[in-house]
């Protein structure tokens, strides 16, 4: 399975995933401060800044382009709970 | 004891000329929100402002106390003059009787935070059509023909939504639940109603505390208005020394026990049955001590009294949780604490857990479940010690101590880990 990698800039820890993977479940094990709540794209909580690597996640869903929009979300904003690593490298920090 | 009511079954209050309260009283009301208790009940504070083009609402009342504020705003206008509805806040106690008024008032143009339309569908499903509004934000203004209402974005005062609305001609400031707070009086005004400064910081400390940050970001737009007079959404309306309720609030807001400088701080809490969580809770303290630039404090949990725990934790930058498992469970005094963190703001703060146990051992793992749900940072895997720690296990207590401490000082060291390693 590819692998990617995600790093975690306010912790400065890099994790190895499999392609596949949401960023919240790694968020979460690595102990990083992107925090969560309804864990199903609604409530914006997991609002994340993408600083390198967005073109290595999945492209956002409506439900997705919809919350950040309501959230007045700037460009580089993803939700951890939705976005689903391609492969590469990626990093990220709360948001 | 009778004194003389400003406030009259079915009639407004003139506030200023062509400014009326139009809100109601709930004395019979004793806990709000569930959390929060009040000695005399509360008011739901709704105005009414009146222009040469139009009046504006601003701000409802809990359902059910709407009867009487639409008999309220009946005497003061018809639903044809009401051209503009602003809601400064959308939670039910203002917005109860949003969704009716706006059935009354159709042709009235609703103004909302940016950040309140979200919330705004989820509350007016009942009109069975997405309701048509205005965002506004700093800068925004509503001309009602002589005066004008201009918006302050002060968000998470104490939800995403919230804002300020002024009305510059009578210096007259629209502050929705800021500087408000549970006390029903009907005399209304600050310097003719009871003492109600218990209840002022009592309302803070429960409501705007965790948002303490954003109190001070607003202070800072707020205070430039030099507000005549401010009109909360609950309790007395404040027309005496409005600026001392303004100072009060940056006071409670700024933090008082923060060490300054470059230092930062880390608490480590226990409790211990056997004396084994203890020792590795020194153990802990001992590691992080190594660590420069970091004051670190050790707490025996069931010696102390929670709410003192409470401000320490608030201006910490680091906190580290040491609890024995009984019958798979952390134990009560870190439950409380913990459960009563949700008064301060907590996220991004450093955190950790270890314990001793005798079977499973699960206390380590709720301990940090419930750090991360308070959006916690648990970047050091948490430690438990089957009954009595040995050196070796101790060791491993000053490795986490200084690991993270490593982390609240900003000095940990960049580490590549695979997935698997976490789980």
């Amino acid at each position: 399975m590819p692998k990617a990698s995600v790093t975690f800039e306010d912790i400065g820890v890099t994790v190895t995933v499999p392609a596949g993977t949401r960023l919240i479940e790694v968020s979460e094990k690595v102990g990083a401060g992107i925090t969560y709540g309804c864990r199903e794209g609604e409530c914006g909580t997991c609002m994340m800044k993408i600083v390198a690597g967005s073109e290595n996640l999945a492209q956002p869903s409506v439900l997705e382009h919809q919350v950040l929009s309501d959230n007045l979300a700037p460009r580089a904003a993803r939700l951890a709970c939705q976005a689903q690593v391609l492969g590469g490298e990626i990093v990220v920090r709360p948001g | 004891m009778s004194h003389p009511s400003v406030v009259v079954p079915g009639a407004p209050v003139e506030l200023a000329s062509g400014v009326h309260w139009i809100g109601a009283l709930d004395p019979g009301m004793r806990r709000f929100d569930i959390v929060l208790n009040t000695a005399n009940g509360t008011t739901y504070n709704a105005y009414a402002v009146r222009g040469e083009r139009g009046v504006a609402i601003i701000d409802t009342v809990k359902i059910e106390f709407a009867d009487e504020f639409f008999a309220r705003l009946e005497q003061v206008c018809s639903y044809d003059e009401i051209r503009v509805i602003v809601l400064n806040h959308l939670e039910p106690d203002h917005s109860g009787a949003l969704p009716e008024l706006m059935r009354r008032a159709p042709r009235a143009e609703l103004v909302l935070s940016q950040r309140a339309p979200a919330i705004l569908k989820a509350l007016v499903r009942e009109l069975g059509t997405e309701p048509e509004y205005t965002p506004v934000g700093d800068g925004d203004a509503v001309d009602l023909g002589g005066r004008r209402l201009a918006f302050v974005h002060t968000p998470y005062l104490h939800w995403p939504d919230t804002q300020c609305t002024w009305l510059e001609d009578e210096g007259m400031l629209f502050s929705g639940d800021v500087f408000g707070c549970h006390f029903c009086d009907d005399r209304l005004w600050n310097d003719t109603v009871g003492d109600f400064r218990f209840s002022f910081d009592y309302y803070y400390q429960h409501i705007m505390r965790p948002f303490r940050s954003f109190v001070l970001e607003a202070l800072d737009k707020l205070e430039l208005l030099a507000p005549r007079v401010i009109l909360p959404a609950h309790g007395p309306l404040l027309r005496s020394r409005p600026r001392d309720y303004m100072a009060r609030y940056r006071r409670l807001a700024t933090p008082e026990l923060g060490s300054g400088g470059d230092e930062k701080t880390l608490l480590v809490f226990y409790v211990s049955a056997y004396g084994n969580t203890a020792r590795m809770a020194r153990a802990v303290a001992e590691g992080a001590e190594q660590v420069s630039k970091l004051r670190v404090s050790l707490f025996d949990l069931q010696m102390s009294d929670v709410g003192q725990f409470v401000d320490l934790i608030e201006e910490a930058d680091g906190m580290a949780f040491g609890s024995p498992t009984l019958n798979a469970d952390a134990v009560k005094p870190v439950w409380d604490l913990l459960s009563s963190l949700t008064l301060v703001s907590v996220k991004g703060k450093f955190g950790a857990a270890f314990g001793s146990y005798g079977w499973s051992g699960e206390a380590v793992g709720l301990v940090e479940d419930r750090m991360r749900g308070l959006k916690m940072r648990v970047p050091v895997k948490g430690l438990k010690v089957k009954l009595n720690p040995t050196e070796d296990d101790l060791e491993r207590c000053r490795e986490l101590g200084r690991e993270l401490g490593a982390h609240v000082t900003g000095t940990a060291r960049r580490r590549v880990v695979d997935i698997a390693e976490l789980a």
